[in-house]
């Protein structure tokens, strides 16, 4: 059975800097993964290289199984493997309403339909309000993205990412910015994501990560420095170190 | 939960794509004209080509971002395949070399585009440019084919459908081209309001959000800029059908200049800037021209320098009346692809 | 064959100095002049008019040429170009085209349609015998003077305070504000620079391409393909892409005539098909 996603030794090289160092990670489908580290670690850089919107300098990207390492964005995210943005990507003057049909219909396969007028598929806008009503977007299904609040914004951003029916879901630091008063919707629609969907976490805020995780690999300098479950990795005194600046090598 | 909110869903989806009375009133008044304005048919002949050349170039400039400096490229290519068509006794009845030079003008784009979808805005417009020059040149150089220097002329057209003779006066010529750009506008409004449409949208405003949602963004721009390149084609076919006549200044720059200024006074991302801009430009160019007509370039150049600093495209204060699912901003503020 | 070498040469170098402004006027303040040629012309009917008309000898006559180019260049710098700069790609291009227009027609309205010929003076007309090839002698300036210039302006580039300030308000305009650049002044004096080189390549090259109103259009594609197959972020790339712009076009149409014009269109496509951000540049072009 094969890993839900998996890199080998990937690597990639900016001018002298090294973002990603070898680094192999391997998560089980279903599996609940964060992804953490000090800032300048690498996780956004590494999230970047599976997803395709960087070309690794070396290694390998497997999604169950198969090689996508040469695969566009586009086509990764055909094949189930999509991420929400850090800071985020969304298409400001299409309301919530066009922003999910376009991921539903693209999944459907109506998304090249040039003589079909919008909506009128029905299962396509069945799945729309599906989402939206997940999401607790449908008081707003109307409205301008750029109009909405931040937390409807944010939500949106992950609404999205949903509506593509993800086999590997990346989430870049989904409470980034995230007002307290917003951020429980947030955390109920993360805790409410299926089982079989296997979801890799980037996160600073802890909580979160501990509530969520079944397992947690550190990233530091671009290298997977340690790994493991939440209590093992909240014991490791290397991982403490890291974080609070002692020095390694005494 | 769903069924009552689904039925409204899709009655809201549904009544974007609703006709507006004043794009029903559009229509109306042109279809008028055909009767009301016998006098005129000769310049609106031009005034609707000029609208669907534009609206062509809408496809690919309002809605997929693409500037393009050579536009006149298809335009000119399908004005002399209609000729070649008409002239060498290859297809008699003009509707039928109307489409064969649409869609060879769509091959052309097509073959070209993965050029054009290289690289970033300067590279377009050095792409975009140098392919009209080329198929200049080419035109220029074939002289057993085009005509070179001199165009193609002197070929009479038969009767559209076999039925409808070309007039002197241009009625038939005005009342054929007018439906074909009707025909035409009706096809790209279904177009920009299905799911493909909306996904052309997306890639504009987030290129990079829509690639990571799945739509693959190279086939969606290459097959608008494959339609556009058609659309602008037919338009040329039907000046070379209408006047007789196909010569070099189809593919001249200054051709490629007057449709982007005549969209842009009308506002691209909208569909009818392009129809409205024509009308707008070939009015002033009538009136200019009847005053100096030498110097026409030194106007066309002041009413682009003026249009940019004012920094809004005059006439589109008018999509306030029409369907609202385009672009918000005009592709004047949104022309970063 | 040599003197196909030659040429070829001196037309790129030629290019490189016409082009060199916009390539660095796109670089800095990432704005598509396509009125750039607009600017060669002037200087080259300034030139036509000092040497022709007031009789004012070739090589006096040629500061003078950049010097008033640039000042022109300034000014609508100031009052015009600075109220685009903020504009998208679309506007800047469109505004541009419009200023091309105007120039065209302007010129062709004083000064006519013909094409002007520069009155040379006596020591650059005809040709050494070199190898048994014929150098011109007029072209053989054209290099002497075209290599100067550049090497002034990578000089200036790279070793005055000028320079570091314009590369500081290349790199980002933001962090040089911030450290006192007045990163419009820079813009102001760059733009004039630019100008004022297009005009001297204008004025230089009236002889070997032709001067007349529709120089500007006739010549943009050139422009555009020196900028965008070189790149904008060093001088050499552009150079080296001028160069073999010259070199292809003046050997394609000495070799095969028939399909002449055609050479610079394939190296254009040829090149984006094999490096789609410009032979040198490594993802500069914006």
């Amino acid at each position: 059975m094969p890993m839900a996603l998996e890199t080998v030794g990937l690597e990639r090289h900016f001018e002298g800097i090294v973002a990603a160092n070898h680094v192999s990670l391997s998560v089980e489908k279903g599996a609940r993964r964060a992804l953490i580290g000090p800032n300048g670690a690498g996780k956004t850089t590494l999230v970047n290289l599976i997803t395709g919107m960087l070309r690794p300098s070396a290694g390998r990207i497997l999604l169950e199984g198969e090689d996508i390492t040469d695969q566009p964005p586009d086509q990764r995210a055909r094949l189930g493997l999509v991420r929400t943005f850090q800071i985020n990507q969304l298409f400001a003057s299409l309301t919530p309403l066009e922003t999910i049909g376009l991921a539903v219909s693209e999944r459907l396969g109506a998304g090249a339909d040039w003589w079909r007028i919008v909506g009128r598929k029905s299962e396509v806008v069945q799945n729309i309000v599906d989402v939206l009503d997940r999401f607790h977007l449908t008081d707003v299904m109307y409205e301008r993205t750029m109009t909405l609040p931040y937390g409807k914004q944010r939500l949106l951003e992950i609404a999205l990412a949903i509506a593509c029916r993800p086999r590997v879901l990346l989430l870049d630091e989904p409470a980034a910015g995230v007002p307290e008063s917003e951020r429980h919707e947030l955390l109920a629609a993360i805790a409410a994501l299926p089982a079989d969907v296997t979801v890799l976490l980037i996160e600073h805020d802890m909580d979160l990560v501990f509530a969520f995780a079944d397992r947690i690999s550190v990233l530091v300098n671009g290298a997977v420095f340690v790994e493991g479950t939440p209590d093992e990795v909240a014991r490791d005194p290397r991982v403490k170190a890291v974080y609070f600046g002692d020095d390694l090598d005494a | 939960m769903s069924t009552p909110l689904t039925a409204e869903i899709a009655h809201h989806l549904a009544a974007r794509a609703r006709w507006r009375p004043a794009e029903i009133a559009f229509w109306l008044i042109a279809l008028a004209s055909v009767i009301a304005l016998p006098g005129w048919h000769l310049l609106l002949t031009q005034v609707a080509i000029l609208g669907l050349f534009a609206l062509s170039l809408d496809l690919i400039l309002g809605f997929a971002g693409i500037i393009s400096l050579g536009h006149a490229a298809f335009f000119g290519f399908g004005a002399y395949v209609a000729g070649i068509l008409a002239a060498r006794g290859l297809v008699a009845e003009p509707m039928l070399a109307l489409v064969i030079s649409g869609v060879a003008a769509a091959l052309l784009g097509w073959a070209t585009s993965f050029l054009v979808l290289r690289g970033s805005d300067l590279t377009r417009l050095m792409v975009t440019l140098g392919l009209a020059l080329v198929l200049y040149e080419i035109a220029n150089r074939l002289v057993w084919l085009t005509g070179g220097a001199d165009g193609l002329s002197g070929f009479a057209m038969a009767p559209v459908l076999g039925w409808f003779d070309f007039d002197i006066a241009g009625h038939v010529g005005y009342a054929y081209s007018l439906a074909v750009t009707f025909v035409l506008f009706l096809l790209a409004r279904r177009l920009i309001f299905s799911p493909f449409g909306l996904s052309l949208r997306s890639l504009k405003e987030n290129a990079l959000r829509a690639a990571a949602i799945g739509i693959p963004p190279r086939r969606r721009l290459v097959a608008i800029y494959a339609v556009a390149a058609g659309y602008a084609g037919v338009a040329g076919a039907l000046l070379a059908q209408t006047t007789q006549f196909a010569s070099l200044a189809t593919l001249d720059f200054e051709r490629s200049a007057d449709v982007l200024l005549a969209l842009i006074i009308g506002g691209a991302g909208y569909l009818y800037g392009g129809l409205i801009g024509a009308v707008a430009f070939k009015l002033m160019q009538e009136w200019i021209s009847g005053v100096t007509p030498q110097y026409w370039g030194f106007w066309l150049g002041l009413v682009l320098v003026l249009i940019v600093l004012v920094g809004r495209a005059p006439l589109q204060y008018v999509r306030a009346f029409l369907p609202r699912s385009h672009l918000a901003s005009a592709a004047l503020r949104s022309g970063r692809g | 064959m040599l003197t196909v070498l030659f040429d070829g040469i001196a037309y790129g170098m030629l290019l490189f100095v016409l082009s060199a402004g916009l390539a660095v006027t796109l670089g800095v303040m990432n704005f598509v002049n396509l009125a750039h040629g607009a600017f060669a012309m002037a200087g080259g009917y300034v030139a036509v008019l000092l040497i022709n008309r007031l009789g004012v000898p070739f090589f006096a006559a040629l500061p003078l040429v950049f010097v008033a180019t640039a000042a022109i260049g300034g000014v609508l710098e100031r009052t015009l170009y600075v109220r685009v700069y903020a504009k998208s790609h679309l506007e800047q291009v469109l505004f541009t085209i419009g200023l091309v227009f105007m120039a065209v027609a302007a010129v062709d309205y004083t000064v006519g349609s013909g094409q002007v010929f520069l009155e040379l003076p006596e020591m650059l007309k005809g040709q050494f015998h070199v190898l048994g090839a014929g150098i011109g002698k007029y072209r053989l300036a054209i290099i002497v003077l075209c290599g100067l210039i550049t090497v002034a302006l990578q000089y200036a580039l790279a070793r005055t305070r000028f320079g570091s300030r314009l590369r500081a308000a290349v790199d980002n305009p933001t962090v040089a504000r911030g450290l006192g650049i007045n990163v419009g002044r820079v813009f102001a004096v760059t733009f004039a620079v630019g100008s004022g080189l297009a005009g001297l390549g204008g004025a230089l090259g009236a002889e070997i391409v032709g001067l007349d109103p529709v120089f500007p259009l006739k010549y943009m594609i050139y422009f555009l393909i020196v900028v965008t197959v070189g790149g904008t972020s060093s001088m050499t790339a552009p150079f080296a892409a001028a160069i073999l712009l010259g070199l292809g076009d003046v050997a394609g149409k000495y070799y095969v005539p028939q399909l002449g014009a055609f050479v610079i269109y394939t190296m254009m496509i040829a090149v984006l098909i094999w490096r789609p951000q410009g032979l040198f540049a490594r993802g500069a072009t914006r």
